[in-house]
């Protein structure tokens, strides 16, 4: 005890003295080296931050968890966005994560219910998967709805696509597409993971309750 | 009796070595064909061509019980033991809004007689009978024509 204490006085008296230092204006140092000086901490910081949220902003940070590796990750594999004529790929956050900074930073605060949840271990095996599976998607594409399945358009847009040379059925039903202002994911559920049961039914709730379709 | 043996058993082995040496002349000389072609058995065949989809009209049947064939692209739809995509455009009433063909009857019908409301389990998996089609040539020459075309 006896030595702790006058150290512990010694830590306070060395914060006592960072605050005077602090809380007073300065005297001996130029306002060019503490305006530098806040500028490259400045850029430290914010490329700090901007830096580790992109870590985990790509598909070796999703996949990280089983959960994502083992079952979306693995149905994503046999789709379109994994393989495909061209070789272009689309990634895990290329879908699920907004572009767009305002957005992008709400994603990331809903996703710590998704950490919550991994800890909770919800859906850590694949029985409790399948179980959750609906609600998920329903999650995901009521998301798509409000946002006009923003995050598709982010490579897909009706303007630049060319219809002469889609199939006849994609033709057809783009064009009432367009005419009716439905947004992608009002038909195109179930594209890069598995379908869950009742998916139908449950696209057929969405439409009404959203008033599309 | 002790010679005959063995007599018989050097015959035995003289006639085997006889039909080796012969067979190994055989496959020498006329090797056998198979489809994946003259390819060692530890090598990769000739991958083949790759037969475009026909999405432009619908093929004919060829004969009055076959399974009408898919004139388009099925590559990516699921059907498995939770969901069944091709339905969501050829079940009732999908049918109507999407202008699709109608799933047949009989295809509501289990393997007991008895209508249901939903395609039956025997049924469920379309691509056992219903393809794609393609312009495919056949693979063994045959002489078979359409019974459209003899009726």
């Amino acid at each position: 005890m006896n030595d702790q204490t006058p150290s512990a006085s010694g830590a306070k008296q060395r914060l006592v003295k960072l605050w005077h230092l602090l809380s007073r204006p300065s005297a001996t140092t130029a306002l060019g080296t503490i305006l530098v000086t806040g500028f490259i901490w400045g850029i430290l910081f914010w490329g700090g931050f901007n830096w580790s949220m992109e870590m985990t902003n790509t598909e070796s940070f999703c996949i990280s968890c089983h959960e994502m590796e083992q079952n979306v990750f693995r149905e994503y594999q046999n789709t379109v966005h994994y393989t495909n004529r061209t070789g272009v790929r689309a990634t895990c956050p290329d879908c699920h994560v907004p572009k767009t900074w305002v957005h992008k930073v709400a994603r990331k605060i809903k996703a710590t219910n998704e950490l919550y949840h991994h800890f909770l271990g919800t859906i850590d095996t694949r029985e409790k998967y399948e179980a959750k599976r609906l609600e998920l998607a329903r999650n995901v594409w009521q998301v798509m709805k409000e946002t006009d399945s923003r995050e598709c358009r982010n490579c897909h847009n009706f303007e630049y696509m060319d219809f002469t040379v889609q199939e006849k059925r994609s033709r057809a039903r783009h064009d009432d597409a367009v005419a009716e202002g439905q947004t992608c994911i009002d038909c195109h559920k179930g594209i890069a993971h598995e379908l869950p049961e009742g998916a139908f039914d449950e696209e057929k709730r969405l439409n009404d309750r959203n008033g599309s379709h | 009796m002790k010679v005959w043996i063995k007599g018989s058993i050097a015959g035995v082995g003289l006639l085997f070595a006889a039909v080796m040496s012969t067979s190994t002349g055989i496959t020498q000389e006329t090797a056998v064909q198979s489809l994946r072609g003259a390819a060692e058995i530890d090598e990769p065949g000739d991958p083949g061509d790759i037969n475009p989809q026909n999405t432009e009209h619908k093929f004919q049947r060829s004969y009055r019980q076959q399974p009408p064939m898919i004139p388009h692209k099925i590559d990516k739809y699921q059907i498995n033991l939770k969901v069944n995509q091709c339905l969501r455009c050829h079940d009732w009433p999908y049918n109507v809004e999407e202008n699709a063909p109608k799933v047949s009857e009989t295809h509501y019908v289990d393997r007991n007689g008895i209508a249901l409301d939903q395609v039956t389990q025997s049924r469920w998996f379309c691509v056992q009978c219903h393809v794609p089609q393609t312009e495919a040539s056949t693979v063994v020459p045959n002489t078979f024509t359409s019974s459209a075309d003899t009726k």
